[in-house]
This record gives structure tokens, sequence and C-alpha cells, in this order.
């Protein structure tokens, strides 16, 4: 399918109008040059982005549109006994060198800005509707919530928008995932976006660019939109978006690099007009009503094996097709569970609630609500890592972290963590987590590890009882 | 970059859904600073967990030397890490055969003469089957298409530029800088006028300053 050239007679959608506003160069064959307005770099996937520059003799283009800042790899703990020839620490002294090297905005560890790139692009204002962002990272999908075309991208191509501050793309199909009806007490968006992804599949969305609409996107706070489109990589699409409104501009006002006075009047008139007109199209449009969504986990190795935690895992013997089986039964295998397992009788060992998906103030306020009161179950270990200094700051003011130290919960520095497990708080083989994280890959949180994945409130829950739990039954309960 | 026209040999197969990239690449390995030699890190815990007698595909005296890797669908979902095609490419694969990709993966691919191939159903199932045999199969980018041992042909597509980038070699950055500074300055120049609050002045970039360089200043 060719959705690159626009029928002028047709409206637009949203993705469309950033797109329209960013073609640097149209090619013959579909493909175009987009200009690229926003850079998160990070010490993971810069590395070799910088080396390639200093290679080939090139200079930063832009060096005000990026912002630098280590969080994949960093301690959460104990950051003053980091050995400074570990090879995290070496790629972090390198970011500060490249940084330093090419004058790019740079937030050290320990600042009152530090945190994960998805948690503060958008604290800081640097995240703007309208705007093209990207950032070395999956997840980049996050700052969509904002209206911002924002995709991941490998390496050569962080390179290349360091260099010429653009990159070659070919535009995507379009997708509209409508969202109806009012979530359940008890049932948050992360249990709304699993079930999407179960119905859909990991591949549902692929070669799309997804906005999501409909009356429950327009009732939800910013926190919640950024674990929506946070999480449309797993469905395979690698643009979610939502249309900026008056949710969006209260947000900004007044973030540090949000534009000021005269200037964020013109900047919201323009954000304004980023809505699909009423006669655009979309390749494919699904609904999903929220009010029929379940509390739900995962239960396999990929974020479209999720079920209510009322159920159970499949059992291969009732799927027909033989691929599906076997895809199945492997993932059973490696989550150490009996086919048809009660979901709700899964014991865990540890506790993760953090990640770009779920870390953010609202996150942890939700989180700790379930806790109050209750103690982490004998024999699970549980951490909370907030998204951002600032998120950890405020969660401390309004006495949240109380609550979860009180309970028993370990209260971490900001970053990646437990999610992509490369600072050391991993799981180890065999070893059971309920986790607010995106992605339960076989190894994700530490070669043999096994994650569920759930929302914050359902992570809460499990880690006062010891096993997956429905949050709806706890929360009627007097702790 | 390197070039790649055309190869032929035995394809190793990996049947597998769903593979992402924190299973090619594991994310404990990413703390490597450098693109080469991250050959020995992919799939590190399948070529673990098998056994002597059945190893893994890639380790398997059968498959040695293998430059094309057929899989199953949806391979290089998840993670952006380009270390997982890094890793690939250090292994010496040039080429992986299958039903649907990861998009970024798919992309990065491209940026380091590594050739994504996307077949239907039937004609993947021909391709695995062969690489299953052992026979040999050639992958022809200039022709697009795949030849089986039994003479059975199959096209496959390549959007034009990237197919050209690969055939050439092209260093993409290096041909956007050579082709396309004065369109993008002259985009610069648009844009700062229809949307000026996309460009941060240097008094709100002043609270990124590097006190070690102020001091110096």
């Amino acid at each position: 399918m060719n959705c690159q050239r626009h029928d002028p007679t047709q409206g637009r959608t949203l993705y469309d109008k950033v797109w329209d506003a960013h073609v640097v160069a149209q090619d013959e064959d579909g493909g175009a040059l987009i200009y690229i307005d926003r850079h998160l770099v990070h010490e993971v996937s810069s590395p070799q982005a910088f080396a390639g520059l200093i290679e080939r003799g090139a200079s930063v283009r832009r060096p005000d549109a990026h912002i630098a800042v280590a969080d994949h790899a960093v301690p959460t703990k104990m950051r003053a006994l980091i050995d400074p020839e570990s090879l995290t620490a070496r790629q972090v002294a390198r970011l500060e060198e490249n940084t330093r090297k090419f004058r790019i905005p740079y937030i050290p560890m320990g600042d009152a800005r530090h945190g994960i790139v998805h948690v503060i692009g958008p604290e800081l204002g640097f995240t703007l509707p309208g705007a093209t962002l990207v950032c070395g990272d999956s997840h980049t999908s996050t700052h969509g919530a904002f209206g911002a075309l924002a995709f991941g991208i490998g390496t050569s191509e962080c390179e290349c928008v360091f260099a010429t501050q653009t990159l070659r793309q070919q535009k995507q199909k379009r997708m509209r995932i409508t969202l109806e009806g009012k979530m359940p007490p008890g049932v948050a968006v992360k249990d709304v976006v699993l079930a999407l992804i179960a119905r859909i599949g990991t591949g549902g969305a692929r070669g799309c660019a997804v906005e999501f609409a409909g009356p429950s996107v327009e009732a939800m706070s910013m926190e919640e939109r950024m674990t929506l489109c946070n999480m449309s990589i797993e469905a395979s699409a690698r643009v979610g978006m939502v249309a900026p409104d008056e949710t969006t501009f209260r947000y900004l006002k007044d973030k540090p690099l949000a534009p000021k006075g005269a200037l964020w009047d013109a900047a919201v008139a323009a954000w304004r007009t980023l809505r699909t007109d009423a006669d655009a199209t979309f390749d494919k449009e699904i609904a999903l009503d929220v009010a029929a969504v379940a509390p739900h986990v995962s239960w396999g190795t990929t974020p479209a094996d999720c079920a209510p935690v009322t159920g159970r895992a499949p059992d291969p013997a009732g799927e027909a097709d033989p691929a599906k089986r076997a895809q199945m039964i492997r993932s059973l295998n490696y989550m150490g569970l009996k086919p048809g397992a009660r979901l709700s009788e899964i014991a865990i060992d540890k506790v993760f609630i953090g990640s770009c998906t779920n870390s953010r103030l609202e996150d942890l306020r939700r989180a700790a609500r379930i806790v109050e009161g209750r103690r982490v179950a004998e024999g699970v270990s549980a951490i909370v890592v907030p998204g951002s200094e600032a998120v950890r700051a405020q969660a401390e003011a309004e006495g949240v972290h109380r609550t979860f130290l009180r309970a028993g919960f370990e209260w971490r520095e900001p970053g990646c963590s437990m999610c992509v497990g490369m600072n050391g708080d991993t799981l180890a083989p065999g070893e059971r987590a309920a986790s607010t994280s995106n992605r339960n890959f076989e190894g994700r949180q530490g070669p043999g590890g096994r994650t569920h994945l759930m929302g914050p409130e359902m992570a809460a829950a499990a880690a006062v009882t010891g096993r997956l739990t429905d949050v709806r039954a706890l929360a009627g309960e007097q702790p | 970059m390197k070039s790649l026209q055309r190869i032929t040999g035995v394809a190793a197969p990996l049947p597998d859904a769903d593979i992402d990239t924190d299973v090619i690449f594991p994310a404990r390995f990413l703390v490597m600073l450098d693109k080469k030699g991250l050959g020995r890190c992919a799939f590190r815990e399948w070529r673990k967990a098998a056994p002597p007698d059945a190893p893994f595909v890639l380790d398997a005296p059968r498959y040695k030397g293998a430059e094309i890797l057929v899989t199953g669908p949806k391979f290089g979902v998840g993670s952006s890490r380009e270390h997982a095609v890094w890793a690939l490419a250090d292994l010496g694969i040039r080429c992986v055969i299958a039903p649907s990709f990861g998009e970024i993966f798919f992309s990065n691919c491209f940026k380091n003469g590594l050739l994504p191939v996307a077949l239907n159903e039937t004609d993947h199932a021909r391709v695995m089957a062969a690489a299953e045999a052992g026979e040999p199969v050639t992958v022809d980018l200039e022709a697009e298409h795949v030849m089986l041992a039994d003479g059975g042909r199959i096209g496959f597509s390549i959007e034009p530029y990237r197919r050209q980038m690969l055939l050439s070699g092209l260093d993409e950055i290096g041909a956007v800088l050579a082709d396309k500074s004065g369109a993008i300055a002259a985009f610069e120049a648009r844009q700062r006028d229809a949307a000026p609050w996309l460009y941060l002045s240097d008094a709100q970039l002043s609270v990124f300053d590097d006190p070690e360089t102020k001091e110096s200043a």
C-alpha cells in the first residue's frame, strides 16, 4: 500500500499533519527526508553514534536539539560505591565526554532533573505537541501522548540525526484505536493496553502509526496517555499518538523548556489544529470497550500472552495451529507454568514498580494506595524505582515513599533498573516477578528470569499477597 | 559500508516466531562501547542452553559459515538495540529471511550491509525447507529473487533507495550531508518562522551548562 501521496481533497489525520510539516525532501519512491526537532540521548545506544561522527569528522548540526542523560544501566542504590573501572561507569564517562565534546546538554546522575529519558522529556517540556522526537530506544513512542511524532531508532540513525538533523523514512499506514467507555474501579490503563495487545497480537499494528482516540482517551491524564503510547511498540507500532488538548496544555504550561508568554499562546494556537479531520480516513480501525476490561497479567513470553487475572494460562492441547501450539508450550515451559494453571495462584519472588511505562507520580500514588497499611508478603522482595528525581522528590514530599518503606519495599534512585536488567537489578534464573515494565521476553529481566507484566496497583497487590492477585478483591478488604 | 549483490550458500534455519532483540543480544552485554566482536554475545542464552549433541544452529558444523539466516515471523521485535544487527553481522550473517520483522531491526539492517527479506508464508516455507535440508540457497539482490537448489525462483521486493544503498555500499549520512544540506537549511529557516518554539534559546539551555566549562569560559 502506498500512503505517502496525500489526496488534497481528503482530510488529514493527526499523524499526516505532523509528518507533512516535517518533510524536507520527498523522494520518488515514497520515502522522505524528515526533519527531527528533538533527540533524547542515553548512554547505551549513543557511544557508537558519537564514534561514527568522530570517524567522519562531522559535527552535531544543532546541539540545542538534543538532551543526554544516563538512565539504562545506572545503579539505583549506593551510587557512591560505583566502581569507576566497571563497564557501566565507563559507558557513563563516555557519554559525559561525548556530550562535552559536541556541546550537547547533559543531565548528570544526582541532578534534580535526572531520570529515564521518557519520563524527563515531558517533565522538562522538551517533548512538545507537533514536534518530531526520536531516541535510540523503542519506547520513544511514549512521547506520542503529547501529539508529537515520536519513534525509536537505532544507533546509526542517532548518528544521522546528530550530523544532519534528519532521517529518511517511509510513511506508515494510519491506524486508529478508539477506546470507548469508562474504566471500572480497580482497572488501570495498563490493563487496557495489555488486553488490547492480547487481542490484536504483537504484530497487530505492524507498519502503522497508531492514533489513540475516543472518550476514554480524552478522559485520561497525561500519565495514563504516556503508558498507553509507551506500549504501542509492543503491538509493533513504532508510533502511538494522542491529539493534544486542554489536558496536554495544562501539563506543559510552565515546564522549564516549554515556550513562555506570547510564544506559548502562539504555540497553543498551532497545537489546537493538530486533530484528525472529520473526513480523514484510516487504513485500519479498531475499537475497544474499556468498561469490559478486567485487570490483566501476562502468563507467557510476549506482551500478547496476557489474560484476565481471574483466568487461567492456556492449554496448548486446545490450540489447533501447530506453530502456535509449539510456541505456547515453549512459553509455558520457560515460565514454569502448567497448562491451564490458575493465574491467581502463581506465587512470586520479586516485585518491580518502575520503568518508562509505569514510574510516574500517579503510578506510584496508585500503587501506594493498595500498599497502605499492609506488608510485603514473607519471602518477597519488592522495589520501587521512581522514573525521575522530580518524581522521587514529589513522592517524598507527599510521603508516598513512607507508605512503601513501612510496608517493606525498597525505595530506590531513578533509572531503567529491572525493566532492562542492566544495572544488577535482575531476576535470578527461575525467579518470578510481578513487574510494571513493558516486556516479558525470555531473559529480559535476567537470564532465566520469569516476568509477569501488570499495572502498578496489580503489582502492589501481588507484593502484599505474594502471588498474582486481583486487586479488586483486595481493594474491598480491610488491610 | 560493505556492498551486497548476491550470496550463495547454506542457510541456517531458526524457525521460532517472535525472536526478539533481547534474545538476539541480551541486555547485559549492552555495556560494550564498540560495534565489533559482538558475535560471541549473540543468542548467548540459547547457545549456552543447547546440549553438546544438538548445538545451536549457528554453532552446528552443518551450518558453519552460513551467511543466510531463515527465521520465523516477527524476527527482531522489541528493543531498538542495533547491537542485535552488529552481532549478526559479526557472525558473518549477510541476509535474514523471515515472514516479517520488527520494524526498527529491519531498518537497522540496511545501515549495516545486512539484507532483510520478507516473504509470504508459502514462499518462506519453501526456503525454510531448503535451509533445513542443508541445500544451497542463493539470494540475488540485483535481480530481487531467492533461488533454490531445485531451480525454484522466489521474487521479493526491496524499497529502491535501500536496495541501491546495499548494492553500492552507500554511506547514507555522507550522502545526506553532500546532497541535502541546502534543503535542510531552507527547511530550518521556514520552521524557525512558523514554529519558533521548537528552537531553544541559549538562555533556556543555560541551565544545562557544564560547571567545568563555565569556569574555564
